[in-house]
């Protein structure tokens, strides 16, 4: 195993803003075809850590690698083109654009090299993976609706369906279930891990039976670090993760 | 002193999205709206707090006809309202957040004691903007600026949003806590079991129209109730 | 974005300018040299519409690239004796240039401060073209009459000076343009920037350059804006420096809010209304800027998203 080198790796990856440690020097692995949990409390800095990753925040030290190469200094949009793409947690859509065209601007991205292609590409490449990354979130039937009139629980699975878009390899997904009723939580529990077939997924997820049924492993972080790591078993047995977080 | 809902019929352009909807709701009682995306549970709140104007149909409080009040007014009425996705003012510190639910109704700061121990993690956090906390801080907040009206209804759009295990438990105890103080609160929750767990009353909604009213108890012992509005199966 | 969309957009556009063709035919001599003139001004505000009707980016300097296009193509006619057509494509790479330089300063800031900072350096500009008056002709500026020759085209000539030469260059000028301004916006790029002024941060975090595709929306803005100052200065024959003032820099904002901010025709119907407007009103009164500042305030009121925004808005949905 130890051959192996990281997908992603951090090095002593730190943020402060002002005089608040968001997150403290944390060392953290990702292997290529995982599915991990990150858990913790809310205020943990556990968005700040993955925002690190996706380069949507600088960090104040520490590094970044992914597939070996230091991205620290990597603009996010840049990663993207890499395949780390982040889904967020407060939703972040085109609000006057429909459906189609807020997921047709992820997917014209993987097929944009330069100027020329940017100006112009085959309508019909753009559509069929808009098609494809709406049927697999059940989106299909609101393509047309204004992006912004959808139900919030929508709204994230639109979010989904533009990350699918991206072809991404790295997929950090921060609270996907929020807002989404239990029915859509099954289906989107079941896509994600369709997706993990050809993609790596960090997962932010306060539904713990979500985390549970699909992470192998799980990272717990409290206070900008990470207290705690190890198997879904593991995890539930550890009594500081009960106290801080669990709450039994 | 009911709040009561009677036949309401809301549209946004020409799609109408609630018809005939209707509801009570007494004092110390929790009443759960339940129903998948895109039901119309938030739009019944927001008809309630005028920001959304019904077509037809009446709400009111005490006689006090509220489809007739600026959206402004409702407030100070006692009703208050945790959106959802939180409607913070995200420049301003945890604290003038809340200042400005104490304003609404000129409750005093002894309110904030209560809601402190309610959320001991905001206390930290107060001169901090806003828009600076995670997710599942803002929503305490939202909640917290809701309670700083010391409301005699309050509405919450699914409170327990991006909220850890421990604190959706917390809020759960602190709904039932509410209800015995004679607060009446309507609940729209996708966490079905904690919302039935706390509920007095549910409605169960489906594009827009009323499906089911009763106690929850004849929800969870109707699998096929819960199947078919709210796509659960046990 | 899909295919059959287009295409009600296009016909529409081509009849627009069917029409303008056509109209030249039944216009009084008035008229006919006012709808020139018109043309060549929505031009400009085709121009200014990319960056404030596409992009959400609001210049307060765009006088200073419409002026870059003036210039470049009057001192080029004036003191090296070129023809029309290599005047035109002196104008339009200056204002390009012009436009890739002050991007490349300005695209670092948003908002207020980008309106401000467009408007700062067009004053800069405004005031060295007074400064340098031996060249530019300062105040006064400076005619071309007698330094241009007639365009020659297929062995025919046409001067400048000739009513349906002025009409129909203008026309050519505004149709290229619209049209471009068509495909451009409705080009994979042109969602890009439209994405950008919905949401720049998520924008960038799909995996777009903002600040490139900034630029890019600047530089067309900026080329098409020159090319109408460069087709002012040939059909009028004319160079000036008012056309730099910052009055210049707010009539094309006048003109796109009123006729709809990001609608391809709305520059069109924006700048033909303002101008018609304020010749109707200074017959009636001398205190006509009055009555126009009042329609203004009316119309915005009523419409606003600018009357094809509401249009778009009530009825054609596939408004581009």
């Amino acid at each position: 195993m130890a051959a192996v080198s990281p997908l992603l790796q951090t090095t002593g990856l730190q943020k402060a803003f002002g005089g608040l440690q968001a997150v403290r020097s944390v060392d953290f692995r990702l292997d290529r075809g995982e599915i991990r949990a990150i858990i913790g409390p809310n205020g943990a800095g556990k968005t700040t850590f993955v925002s690190m990753i996706s380069g949507r925040i600088s960090p104040t030290s520490g590094t970044v690698r992914f597939g070996g190469r230091d991205i620290t200094r990597v603009p996010a949009y840049d990663r993207v083109a890499l395949g780390i793409v982040y889904t967020f947690q407060i939703i972040s859509i085109f609000r006057n654009l429909t459906v189609f065209e807020n997921v047709a601007l992820a997917a014209q991205r993987r097929l944009t090299t330069d100027l020329a292609s940017a100006l112009s590409m085959s309508r019909r490449a753009v559509a069929e993976r808009v098609n494809t990354a709406l049927v697999d979130v059940g989106l299909r039937d609101a393509q047309d609706q204004h992006a912004g009139s959808l139900p919030h629980g929508h709204q994230r699975l639109l979010e989904v369906a533009m990350a699918l878009a991206l072809e991404p390899q790295v997929l950090i997904l921060d609270e996907p279930t929020q807002g989404l009723s239990p029915d859509e939580i099954v289906g989107l529990v079941a896509l994600i891990r369709s997706i993990s077939r050809n993609a790596t997924i960090l997962l932010i997820e306060h539904n713990m039976q979500v985390v549970l049924e699909l992470s192998r492993r799980i990272t717990v972080m409290d206070q900008g670090s990470i207290i705690a790591e190890g198997t879904p078993h593991e995890i539930e047995a550890n009594p500081d993760v009960q106290r801080v977080y669990l709450g039994r | 002193m009911t709040l009561s809902v009677d036949g309401i019929t809301c549209a946004y352009g020409e799609a109408a999205v609630l018809h005939d909807v209707s509801l009570s709701l007494a004092p110390g009682e929790v009443l759960c709206l339940l129903g998948r995306n895109g039901a119309g549970k938030t739009t019944t709140l927001k008809a309630i707090m005028g920001l959304v104007r019904p077509r037809a149909g009446s709400i009111r409080l005490d006689g006090t006809e509220l489809t007739r009040l600026a959206a402004y007014q409702i407030p100070k009425l006692g009703i208050a309202y945790v959106p959802q996705g939180r409607g913070l003012f995200l420049f301003l510190t945890v604290e003038e957040n809340l200042k400005m639910g104490l304003l609404v109704r000129g409750a005093g700061t002894e309110t904030l004691g209560w809601i402190f121990e309610l959320f001991p993690a905001l206390k930290d956090r107060l001169r901090q903007p806003a828009g600076t906390l995670s997710g599942g801080e803002q929503q305490m907040v939202a909640t917290a600026r809701a309670l700083c009206t010391n409301p005699t209804y309050l509405l919450m759009d699914e409170p327990t949003e991006g909220l850890m295990p421990m604190l959706v438990g917390r809020l759960l105890e602190t709904i039932a806590l509410l209800k015995n103080r004679g607060v009446g609160i309507l609940l729209v929750e996708q966490k079905i079991d904690a919302a039935l767990r706390v509920a007095d009353q549910v409605v169960l909604v489906e594009t827009g129209h009323v499906r089911y009213q009763g106690p929850p108890g004849d929800v969870t012992k109707d699998p096929e109730l819960l199947l078919r509005y709210l796509g659960v199966r046990r | 974005m899909n295919g059959t969309r287009g295409r009600p957009a296009l016909l529409l556009h081509l009849m627009i300018l069917v029409a303008l063709l056509g109209l030249q035919f039944v216009l009084p001599p008035f008229h006919h040299g006012m709808t020139a003139r018109i043309m060549v001004l929505a031009t400009y505000a085709i121009g200014y519409n990319i960056l404030l009707g596409y992009t959400g980016l609001m210049s307060l300097g765009h006088a200073m690239l419409f002026g870059t296009g003036m210039y470049a193509t009057g001192l080029a006619v004036f003191y090296l004796e070129f023809g029309a057509a290599g005047a035109l494509l002196v104008g339009i790479v200056a204002s390009i240039l012009h436009s890739a330089v002050i991007g490349l300063v300005t695209l670092r800031t948003t908002g207020v401060a980008f309106l401000i900072v467009t408007m700062m350096f067009a004053q800069v500009f405004y005031l060295s073209l007074l400064y340098f008056n031996r060249v530019t002709g300062g105040d006064q500026g400076f005619i071309l009459t007698g330094h241009l020759q007639p365009l020659h085209l297929g062995g025919l000539q046409f001067a400048f000076s000739d009513p349906a030469v002025k009409y129909n260059v203008a026309l050519a000028t505004f149709a290229v343009c619209l049209l471009l301004s068509l495909w451009f916006v409705r080009s994979p790029a042109g969602r890009v920037l439209v994405a950008i002024r919905d949401n720049e941060g998520r924008t960038r975090m799909l995996g777009y350059n903002t600040f490139k595709y900034k630029l890019l929306a600047l530089v067309v803005s900026g080329g098409i804006s020159g090319a109408a100052g460069s087709a002012y200065t040939l059909l009028f024959s004319y160079v000036g420096a008012t056309f730099a003032s910052i009055l210049y820099s707010i009539y094309p904002l006048l003109w796109t809010l009123l006729g709809g901010a990001g609608t391809t025709i709305g520059p069109l119907v924006g700048t033909s209304l303002m101008t018609y407007l304020v010749d109707t009103a200074s017959e009636w009164t001398r205190s006509y800027l009055i009555v126009v500042g009042l329609t203004l305030v009316i119309l915005i009121m009523k419409l606003p998203t600018g009357i094809m925004g509401g249009v778009r808005a009530r009825w054609w949905k596939w408004l581009p």
